[in-house]
């Protein structure tokens, strides 16, 4: 497994704490209703799936998720200001404030988007994979796949035009155990999902723990390579998500208070790495106090910069339905 | 202008060979285009001759053939997906409504579409209710898709480059009655390009107008050189797109007849009638003399008898009827 240097370390950790305050603040703005969409899916718990696999990915790489976007946005670089903005659908968001929370994206980043419609955004990483090969290009395209997303006909029918068009896709599959409300073990006849590549002939590396960014990391890495060379892989990493399906979910931490609470206490990706830091390195508490601060200060100019922008209006409404 | 007699499916081959050799980013992928020279031959020769890669045979994978076009088309190309009959669209429905027509808008414009989906539409030969159908206004319910539905040989040629040189997504309907159907088409004129939205008057007259498309245009034709015998003066206007709908067109010709009679191949709830009824009604109100009338298939799946499938259907003597009722 590769070695991480400490830098490299301190900017995941820098990453995956960011991802967390902004979902929490995003949380206590919706309960103030300051935030007022109604669909808003938190990556809590979920950081080191998307920190480390988004680390391994190139600037001319392509990642494309579901509508649990907002920490993958975060973690490839997006500014906190105009993601904060699109939450409050203001014409400052990434989105211009039409697309809302389930719809990020930055195609300065090459972040293709969050997708609302379970699967509907699995063809559009096949497509994105084609022009990479079409065009001779040495692009890989990271898709983010809920588990819950493994069950309907967009899975199957992308992951096998992926596998039979070699197209450089590393399928990622985030197995947070429920697909809304319903355990994957009732929703998936095989709920190790990751064997489901063998119904493709893909390549696959198997399961991977979702809270450790550093085998995230190591893991997706080896799978871009393999991408980039060959063609399509499935990769499963084992994951939790603190806030329910959406947050307004309120059944969520009543119903299942106990499990979320033995995940929080000892599968907490960012006390997993914290730990692993402070082991490692001496001195290194003040580096991490100094990260948590500078991720508050950062997420509370996001909702400051948010709260001032300007409202959307009658031009923004017609613009952009056709190109004209 | 040079034109040459050609069947319909020969106009539409001639336009997207002629746009794959003029842009290499343009590709076609679909159920069969390929090694089988497509279901109803309009890719016949373009696997040998633009080989497997921008010749792209798919799975029957209805939603990951639209889905995988739209990701390519962000990503840069220019796919002309096929859908072998508009029949199996509504498997990929999702990825045409949600996806094809929504990302540019709900990314406010990072993203463009430059997307064909063609489709071979209608009934005919006993093929029976779930592979029958019109269903074309059901697509263009939508904004953010264009919608064309050709008439004729050099429509279908003008339209299709049209569609594939456009930067929007545009679901393409083919009539599988007029592929055969022959009709001048212009020879030496590759950027023969007809403008998105432009109806046309495929008939002068005075008395009625008739709206349609596609195949109902043959059948308003036919109606109308039969009714000049009882002296009846009918102008038919051949919409060629149903998004964008050229209503200033529908409205001038009804200022001047006053009078109008709507026919369609498609199911009358909610159709396309109801939408050139309802414009009318509201736009043109001071200038009617009759009610509009429509003429459509009968509200009924298609069964397989021929002889109660073809009651079910419009045809040139509905039409006739439907004016003289008018008039």
């Amino acid at each position: 497994m590769a070695r991480p240097n400490k830098e490299t370390l301190l900017e995941w950790y820098r990453q995956m704490v960011l991802i967390r305050d902004f979902e929490e603040t995003c949380n206590d703005l919706y309960w103030q209703k300051r935030i007022t969409g109604v669909y808003l899916h938190l990556y809590s718990g979920h950081e080191a799936v998307g920190v480390g696999a988004v680390a391994a990915l190139g600037k001319d790489d392509h990642v494309i998720t579901a509508y649990r976007d907002h920490g993958i946005a975060l973690a490839r670089g997006v500014d906190a200001k105009p993601i904060m903005a699109e939450m409050m659908g203001k014409k400052t968001g990434v989105s211009g404030g039409k697309g809302g929370s389930m719809h990020l994206a930055s195609r300065e980043h090459n972040f293709w988007g969050g997708y609302a419609i379970v699967g509907g955004h699995l063809p559009l990483a096949v497509g994105i994979a084609l022009e990479s090969r079409y065009n001779n290009k040495d692009a890989v395209v990271l898709c983010f796949v809920g588990d819950g997303a493994t069950n309907n006909g967009y899975f199957h029918e992308s992951l096998n035009m992926s596998a039979i068009w070699d197209l450089p896709v590393v399928w990622l599959i985030e197995n947070n155990f429920y697909g809304m409300g319903t355990h994957v073990q009732d929703a998936s006849g095989q709920p190790e999902l990751y064997k489901r590549a063998i119904a493709y002939g893909m390549e696959t590396l198997g399961r991977v723990d979702g809270q450790d960014v550093i085998k995230v990391n190591d893991v997706v890495t080896k799978a871009v390579d393999y991408a980039r060379k060959k063609g399509p892989i499935l990769i499963e990493a084992i994951t939790y998500r603190y806030r329910g399906h959406g947050v307004s979910d309120r059944q969520y931490n009543q119903r299942l208070s106990d499990e979320l609470e033995k995940w929080k206490e000892n599968r907490d990706p960012i006390t997993i790495l914290g730990t692993y830091l402070k082991e490692k390195y001496k001195n290194i508490d003040k580096d991490l106090e100094q990260i948590e601060a500078e991720a508050r200060r950062i997420v509370d100019e996001s909702v400051e910069f948010a709260e001032k922008s300007p409202a959307p209006g009658y031009e923004d409404l017609i613009r952009n339905v056709y190109v004209k | 202008m040079a034109v040459r007699n050609q069947p319909m499916r020969e106009a539409l081959r001639k336009a997207l060979h002629e746009e794959m050799v003029r842009d290499e980013r343009v590709f076609v992928m679909g159920e069969e285009v390929g090694l089988w020279q497509g279901t109803h031959r309009v890719t016949r020769g373009f696997y040998e001759e633009f080989g497997a890669k921008r010749v792209r045979d798919t799975p029957i994978s209805e939603m990951a053939i639209v889905g995988t076009a739209v990701g390519a088309a962000m990503a840069g190309l220019r796919p002309v997906a096929e859908i072998m009959t508009i029949n199996f669209a509504f498997l990929a429905l999702d990825a045409i409504v949600n996806h094809a027509a929504k990302i540019h808008y709900m990314f406010d414009g990072q993203f463009t579409v430059p997307l064909v989906i063609r489709a071979a539409s209608g009934w005919g030969d006993q093929a029976t209710a779930t592979h029958s159908h019109t269903p074309e206004p059901i697509f263009a319910h939508f904004p953010g898709l264009y919608v064309g539905c050709p008439s004729t040989p050099s429509d279908a040629y003008g339209m299709l480059k049209a569609s594939i040189r456009d930067d929007n997504p545009v679901l393409f309907t083919e009539s599988i009655a007029l592929y055969p159907k022959p009709g001048p088409v212009p020879e030496d004129d590759p950027d023969y390009v007809l403008p998105i939205g432009k109806g046309d008057i495929k008939r002068e007259g005075s008395d009625v107008t008739i709206v349609t498309y596609a195949r109902g245009v043959e059948w308003a034709l036919d109606a109308a050189g039969l009714l000049e015998k009882d002296g009846i003066s009918v102008e038919v206007i051949d919409m060629r797109w149903l998004r964008p709908l050229d209503l200033d067109l529908v409205f001038e010709s009804f200022k001047k007849t006053n009078r109008c009679v709507i026919v369609e191949e498609s199911l009358p709830f909610y159709s396309f009638g109801s939408e050139i009824a309802a414009q009318i009604q509201e736009h043109c109100f001071d200038y009617m003399d009759a009610p509009v009338k429509r003429v459509t298939a009968m509200d009924v799946p298609l069964p397989y008898a021929k002889e109660i499938e073809l009651m079910a259907l419009p045809d040139v003597r509905k039409v006739i009827d439907a004016v003289k009722e008018i008039v």
